[in-house]
Order: C-alpha cells, then sequence, then structure tokens
C-alpha cells in the first residue's frame, strides 16, 4: 500500500470515529424549565434546523408547559409531537405555540417533528 | 412579529401512562390550524422559483460540461484549451449562484442540524453538492496538484442538476403533504362564519364568535347551522353528511340535537345553542383528527430507531466508500472516490423513511373523518387491521335501542291493563330502556302509573317495588323463581315470544305471576347486510346481550349471527370480551359507548357506535358518528388499507435506501462496470420521496365497499 492510500485510510477511519462519536454520543445536560407565576414549568423552544434548547429538565407532578417558536418555513418542522404525552400541535411560522403536559414519573420522553426528523428530549426529574 | 397561536395543542387524557392528568388545554376554533397550509403554499411558490433558476442554469451547464461531445463545440472547447478553461470558470460561477440561491436551504439546514450535533437530507446534500464544487474548483484552479489531468475535469453539472432536481422534488413534496391534510382543511373548512341569533326580540347577524351558550339560533331553509343546539320549535330535514357520513337528510323536531356546520333544508327552525366555539361537535372531529394525524403507529417507533442512526450511517458509508475506491479503485482513484462519495450521499433518501407512515396516517385518518368516522390514533389503525372477531352489543347497535311493548299475556285471573299499569308504576322511576318501553306502553294505552310507594332495581334482573300494599316483581323468571313465584305456567308463552326475538318480562303480583309484557327492540335495516360485510372481511361476528338465550337466538339468527352471548349482565359484558382475548382472539367491542365502556376498554379496539359526540369519544379507539352498523366495516376497511399502505410507504423506503445505497457505492463495478451517476441519483432520490407522498395519497381514491341498506 503507498503512502497516500494509509494516510487515506487512516484519515477516513479517524472521520468515521468522528462522525459516529459527534452524532451519536451526545449528552447535553439540558435546560431546567422555570417555574413561573401560575404554578407552571415554561421553557420556550426555538424551532429552526432542530429544537433549542434540544433537552428539558421538568421535575415530575408539576405541570409543564412548553412555548414553541418556528422560526423557519422547512416543511419538516411544521408540526410537533409529543407521543408519549398524546399531544402534537401545527407550528405556524413566527408564532409561539403553547403545548402544556403533566408529567408523571421520573423519565425520558422524545418531542419530535411529524417525520420523526427533528428530535429533542424531555427529561422528568424526581420533584424534590 | 410575535404572535400566540393557542392551536392545536389538544389533549388525549385517556390512553396515555406517561401523563397523569391535567385539564384540558384551551383551544380556540379549528379556523387557527391553517397557516401551515398557508406556509406551505408559499414554500412551495419560493421552491418552484428556486427551481426554474437552477434548471435554467442546469441546462446549458450539462451539454457545456462536456463540449467534446458535441461537433461544434468539441473544436471550439478544445481540452486543454483556454477557452475550455474560461468556460469552465463561467460555470462555476453560475453554479455557485445556483448553490447560493436555490440551495442555500441545504447548506443552513445542514448547519442548523450540525449546532445540534444532529445531521438530516439537507446535510447530505450540502456535503454531496458542495463536495462536488470544491473539487470542480480546486481542479480549476489548481490542475497542478492533481497526478494526472483525467482528474482535472469539473464536475459543476452534478452540482447544478443536483441542486435543481432535489429542489423540484422538494416542492413536488409540499404539495403533495398539502394533498394529504385535505380533508382535515375541508373540515375547517364547514365551520360557519355568522349565526342569525334573537337578541332582544329581533333577528341579527352576528360574527360566529359572538354566539353565546343560550342563544336563540334562527335558522332558515339552506342554510347552514352555525353551531350545536336543541331545537325549540320548527321541524326539517337536516343534511348531517359532511359530519356523520350519512347522505339522507335526519328529520328534526322540538327537542331533537342538531349539529353546528350542518345544513337545513327545506323547513326553517329556532334551537337553543349549546355548544359554541372549541366545545361543538367539529371543533371536537378537528381536534380529534388533527391528534390522530400526528400520532404514531407502533410500527413508526422502530422506524424512528432507524431513522435516529441513518444520515450519520450514510455519512459514514460515504467515506468508507471513497477509502475503498482510493485504496483500491481504477485510476483516476481520487476522482472516482469523489465521484462514489457523492453519490452516495446524494441517493440516500431519510425523507422516504421518515415519511412513508406519517403521510398514509394523515391520509387514512382524514379519509375516514370524511366519512364519520373519528379515528382515535395510530394504535387503533394498527390494532384494527389484526382484528379476527368483532362483539356487538344487540341493543343500540344492531337494534335501533327503542323498544316497544309487543304483547301482553295475562296469566289467568289477571287484566292485560291492570299488568301493564302495575309494571308502569313499578318501572317508572328506572332507566333501563325496557322500563321506558314499558311506561311507554302503558301510556299509549292511556294508562297513568301511580307512583310506587318503594322501588328497588336489581341490575341486570329486574325491579322489586310496592303500590300500597301491593308488592310487585317485573323481570326475568329466574328473579320472579328466587323471590318464590311459581311462574313455569307461562313458560310456553314465554318460549313462543323469546323465538319471534321478543324479551318477555315476567311481572307478579304479591308473589304470584300475573303474566308476561313481551318487548321488542327492531333491528335497524342496515344491520344485516353490514354484519355479512363483516364477515367478508373474515371476521367472526359475536353478538352480546342481557337477553335471554331464546330471545338472542332469535336476533341473532335474524341478522346472521351464529355466535351469540346472552344473558350477560352488563358488568360482565368487560370479562366476556376477556374471555375471547383469552381464545387468542383479537377482539372489537361495537357499543354505544356509555354503559359498554368497560367492554369497550378491555377491547382491543372499541368502537362507540351512534350520534353521540362528545362523552363516546372519549371512551373509544374508533367514534362512528352515524348510528349504522356499516360505519364498523367502513372503519375496518379503511384501518386495513392504510395499514396497508404505510408497509407498502415502509418497504418503498427501505428496499430504495438498501438498493440504492449499495448502487452508489459501486458494487456493480467490479461485475458489471457500471457506476451511477450522482445526477442519477438525485433524479432517483427526488422520486422516491414523491413516490411515497403519492402512494399515500393512493388512499384518498380507496373506494369503501357499499352495504346495500
Amino acid at each position: 500500500m503507498t503512502p497516500d492510500k494509509i494516510l487515506i485510510t487512516i484519515g477516513g477511519l479517524a472521520v468515521v470515529g468522528f462522525i459516529a462519536w459527534f452524532f451519536w454520543f451526545k449528552r447535553t445536560a439540558g435546560v431546567k424549565a422555570s417555574l413561573v407565576s401560575d404554578g407552571y414549568q415554561e421553557q420556550m423552544i426555538l424551532v429552526k434546523g432542530g429544537y433549542t434548547p434540544d433537552t428539558i429538565r421538568v421535575a415530575a407532578g408539576r405541570p409543564v408547559r412548553l412555548l414553541f417558536r418556528r422560526e423557519e418555513t422547512a416543511a419538516c418542522s411544521e408540526q410537533v409531537v409529543l407521543a408519549d404525552f398524546g399531544k402534537s400541535a401545527p407550528l405556524p411560522t413566527g408564532a409561539v405555540v403553547p403545548i402544556e403536559f403533566m408529567p408523571g414519573d421520573p423519565g425520558e420522553h422524545e418531542f419530535t417533528c411529524q417525520m420523526g426528523m427533528l428530535r429533542g428530549r424531555i427529561i422528568v426529574e424526581a420533584a424534590r | 412579529m410575535t404572535s400566540t397561536a393557542r392551536t392545536a395543542a389538544t389533549d388525549q387524557p385517556m390512553r396515555h401512562p406517561a401523563e397523569t392528568t391535567l385539564d384540558a388545554h384551551p383551544v380556540t376554533a379549528a379556523p387557527a390550524a391553517t397557516p401551515p397550509a398557508r406556509d406551505r403554499q408559499a414554500e412551495y411558490r419560493t421552491l418552484m422559483r428556486k427551481w426554474w433558476f437552477a434548471a435554467a442554469v442546469g441546462a446549458p451547464t450539462m451539454v457545456l460540461s462536456y463540449p467534446w461531445l458535441f461537433p461544434g463545440l468539441g473544436a471550439l472547447f478544445a481540452r486543454g484549451s483556454a477557452a475550455l478553461w474560461w468556460l469552465w470558470v463561467a460555470m462555476g460561477i453560475a453554479s455557485l449562484a445556483v448553490l447560493v440561491y436555490s440551495g442555500n436551504q441545504f447548506f443552513s439546514g445542514a448547519w442548523e442540524a450540525l449546532k445540534h450535533r444532529s445531521a438530516n437530507m439537507h446535510t447530505l446534500i450540502a456535503i454531496g453538492t458542495g463536495t462536488a464544487w470544491i473539487y470542480s474548483t480546486v481542479a480549476l484552479l489548481f490542475p497542478q496538484i492533481f497526478p494526472s489531468a483525467q482528474m482535472t475535469d469539473v464536475y459543476y453539472d452534478v452540482t447544478v442538476v443536483v441542486t435543481a432536481l432535489v429542489v423540484l422534488g422538494m416542492a413536488m413534496e409540499v404539495k403533495a403533504r398539502g394533498r394529504t391534510s385535505e380533508a382535515i382543511e375541508k373540515l375547517i373548512g364547514l365551520a360557519p362564519k355568522t349565526a342569525r341569533v334573537v337578541r332582544d326580540g329581533t333577528e341579527v347577524e352576528i360574527p360566529i364568535d359572538a354566539v353565546v351558550v343560550g342563544d336563540v339560533v334562527v335558522v332558515r331553509p339552506g342554510a347552514k347551522i352555525p353551531v350545536d343546539g336543541v331545537v325549540l320549535e320548527g321541524a326539517s330535514a337536516v343534511d348531517e353528511s359532511m359530519i356523520t357520513g350519512e347522505s339522507m337528510p335526519v328529520e328534526k323536531r322540538a327537542g331533537d340535537e342538531v349539529i353546528g356546520a350542518t345544513i337545513n333544508k327545506t323547513g326553517a327552525f329556532r334551537f337553543r345553542t349549546t355548544k359554541v366555539g372549541a366545545d361543538t361537535a367539529l371543533a371536537t372531529i378537528v381536534r380529534m383528527v388533527g391528534d390522530a394525524q400526528a400520532s404514531k403507529v407502533p410500527i413508526q417507533r422502530i422506524v424512528d430507531v432507524v431513522s435516529g442512526y441513518f444520515t450519520p450511517a450514510v455519512l459514514i458509508l460515504s467515506v468508507l466508500g471513497f477509502v475503498i475506491w482510493y485504496d483500491f479503485g481504477p485510476a483516476p482513484a481520487f476522482a472516482y472516490a469523489t465521484i462514489v462519495a457523492v453519490t452516495t450521499l446524494i441517493i440516500a433518501c431519510p425523507c422516504a423513511l421518515g415519511m412513508a407512515t406519517p403521510m398514509a396516517l394523515t391520509t387514512g385518518v382524514g379519509l375516514a373523518a370524511t366519512h364519520g368516522i373519528l379515528i382515535r390514533s395510530g394504535d387503533a389503525l394498527q390494532a384494527a387491521k389484526k382484528l379476527d372477531t368483532i362483539i356487538l352489543d344487540k341493543t343500540g347497535t344492531i337494534t335501533l335501542g327503542k323498544p316497544a311493548v309487543t304483547d301482553v299475556i295475562p296469566a289467568p285471573g289477571f287484566e292485560v291493563d291492570a299488568i301493564l299499569a302495575l309494571a308502569a308504576a313499578a318501572e317508572r322511576d328506572s332507566e333501563h330502556p325496557l322500563a321506558a318501553a314499558i311506561v311507554e306502553g302503558a301510556a299509549e294505552r292511556g294508562l297513568t302509573p301511580l307512583e310506587p310507594t318503594s322501588f328497588e332495581a336489581v341490575p341486570g334482573h329486574g325491579i322489586r317495588a310496592r303500590l300500597g300494599d301491593t308488592r310487585i316483581l317485573v323481570g326475568k323468571r329466574a328473579f320472579l323463581e328466587a323471590a318464590g313465584v311459581q311462574a313455569a305456567a307461562l313458560e310456553h308463552d314465554a318460549a313462543r315470544l323469546a323465538d319471534e326475538g321478543k324479551t318477555p318480562v315476567f311481572v307478579a303480583f304479591d308473589d304470584r305471576v300475573a303474566g308476561i309484557i313481551a318487548i321488542a327492540d327492531p333491528v335497524k335495516p342496515d344491520s344485516r347486510a353490514a354484519i355479512a360485510a363483516l364477515r367478508e372481511l373474515g371476521l367472526e361476528v359475536v353478538m352480546i346481550t342481557g337477553d335471554n338465550q331464546r330471545t338472542a337466538d332469535a336476533i341473532g339468527r335474524a341478522v346472521g349471527i351464529d355466535r351469540v352471548l346472552a344473558e350477560v349482565l352488563p358488568q360482565d359484558k368487560a370479562h366476556e370480551v376477556r374471555k375471547l382475548q383469552l381464545e387468542g382472539r383479537t377482539v372489537a367491542m361495537v357499543g354505544d359507548g356509555i354503559n359498554d365502556a368497560p367492554a369497550l376498554a378491555q377491547s382491543d379496539v372499541g368502537f362507540a357506535i351512534g350520534t353521540g359526540t362528545d362523552v363516546a369519544i372519549e371512551a373509544s379507539d374508533v367514534t362512528l358518528i352515524s348510528g349504522s352498523l356499516r360505519g364498523v366495516v367502513s372503519a375496518i376497511a379503511i384501518s386495513r388499507a392504510t395499514m396497508r399502505n404505510v408497509y407498502q410507504n415502509l418497504v418503498g423506503a427501505f428496499v430504495y435506501n438498501g438498493v440504492g445505497l449499495p448502487v452508489a457505492l459501486g458494487v456493480l463495478y467490479p461485475f458489471f462496470g457500471l457506476l451511477l451517476s450522482p445526477i442519477l441519483a438525485a433524479l432517483a432520490m427526488s422520486f422516491s420521496s414523491v413516490t411515497v407522498i403519492s402512494n399515500a395519497n393512493r388512499l384518498k381514491r380507496f373506494k369503501l365497499t357499499e352495504v346495500a341498506a
């Protein structure tokens, strides 16, 4: 094998490793939803190529209000689905759409676009 | 500008283990859900503009990329000539313009996704077209760094044509996606804008939002009924087909319920408003359909896992393809390796995979809604496909649910009128449908039931009452005999009546059997045909009823049901469902949704049937707004067609990617010398996602089996 091929092979494998690490091994601590005056845990989520923040930590047993604001027209993100909570909502561009639910037991739940391309996580933590 | 849209952030409070309880989130009427449709139109127009620009640049670029293939151009732009170099420079600039104008969403989308450490279709197209452009530009500006002149050909045509085709595919996709949600948009469009109400004694036309509960609404011939209510005066026929799917107009008179968005035919009437805004039947239906369309079919969860790994896996395959072709491929290896890597990125279609299920679900649930069938979720749809047994509750499902007295057989020494009058007195406070029939039967004979001094109902068995000194028992023969009454003398009559499909109700006064009141509930005109259609769908049809075995068998024979579960107490219906499930069957239960609620919940798919539009909806997996059993046949047929469509789409998407990716990676090259062009890959990729949506749209042409009335 010529040096250039060895170099390309090593470089290629390094890129493969990087792709796997970058996309599949991300663990973000997430943002804790803040408690607002009406007793809800509230978090604004920006929808643009993904969800920002994409990991939201909430306390179990306290109502949650997620405020989705979509800032793009790409059809992919026009609907958000919280399958585990039986909620969904169309997201008109530029509008703030609230979705409310009561988190039950501690655990993790996904929220996605209708096609499952954009993904976020809700981490329900035991209430202190 | 920010607006707050309280649209369909909707609730399904009963079925979700992750959730405890929370009151329904306030929602406005359905029209707020339209902006995504406007977004879609705007996006379609933008994408088409981008396509035309890319196509306009793409056509000459395709020709000028290979001038030596064309007789006149070959001499003008000979290989290695300055003219060709300048031509390619011009093409590089033009293709950059295409990337910036027509393809900018790929780059911005890829960047946004990258910021979230995720990858999507945009990532693949951006890297693919970007790589082709950068490679070409480096080859053009710095040819000396390439070991051979063969490697310095440019691929600007790939950049431009791939961008054009993918953008066109996206535009077609946006258009087709709009069609899948036409059904719900049609429902939303039914909402009336104004109502004619009586305010301060005069009729005024007011916006629909200003109508409040209690308003008296005036409905003229041909007008749309604005909100839900109860008729106060007047009579008319109302076309409810847009809500119930039933084509025959329904007669309405004082005391009858009317549904908003239905159309009054020839008569005129006034009604009192009972529901407005988000509480109306139409708003509830729109909300339910929207929820169901956004829910997930269980199989989607597997697809979600695959999708989560798919795009990064394609990136990895592309890199590995590059390495393998560089190490082992023919010369010029670098050019081949680049083309293989780019083709691999472009042919992969995560969208086809992601859209396979939601598109079919959206179309199927919408189709059902247009036939007055509300499917609650994707779970219900998948379960409905697997059904092999269907239990039909007799009263109100197979029969009209309006039992009437047909015969009164007195025991020796008793009078017909006395039996009916005393039985009606005993039953007047009972809520049982048979009690209502007896009270009504007495009234028809001009008998006024007296008020009992005491009354006790024994659910599923009968009534124990006292009227002055007279002790009255009304109920099943076993109920009377348990109280020490000898009823054997009437056994022959009871058997005869039961064989005629009538329910014999025994009556005893002061521990002596007085007679039998026979009650019959007429079978709905289309039940027999609907049951035959259910059997044709391969289902075993079972009837469940509290009636005695002989009566139940007679009705079963009349409608073509072999298996009859008779003498089942209301509280035992769920247990009977469970018993059938233990036989290994997948069981549907069809009932009226109120006293059948436990059985509906126990069954694999619960069908609530009837004109009820609110209570029943919550208790069932599928709600049939019309009262006809034909709706069950249609619901099962639609569920099966939708699931078939889901599987077709999934198989299509998996096979496309499963075949396309290896071909793009060049597996055919060692055997046939075939290597896929990135342009063909772009064509295939665009075609695959459009095919998935078009297949889902095919569902709209699904013809329901017509069940003769």
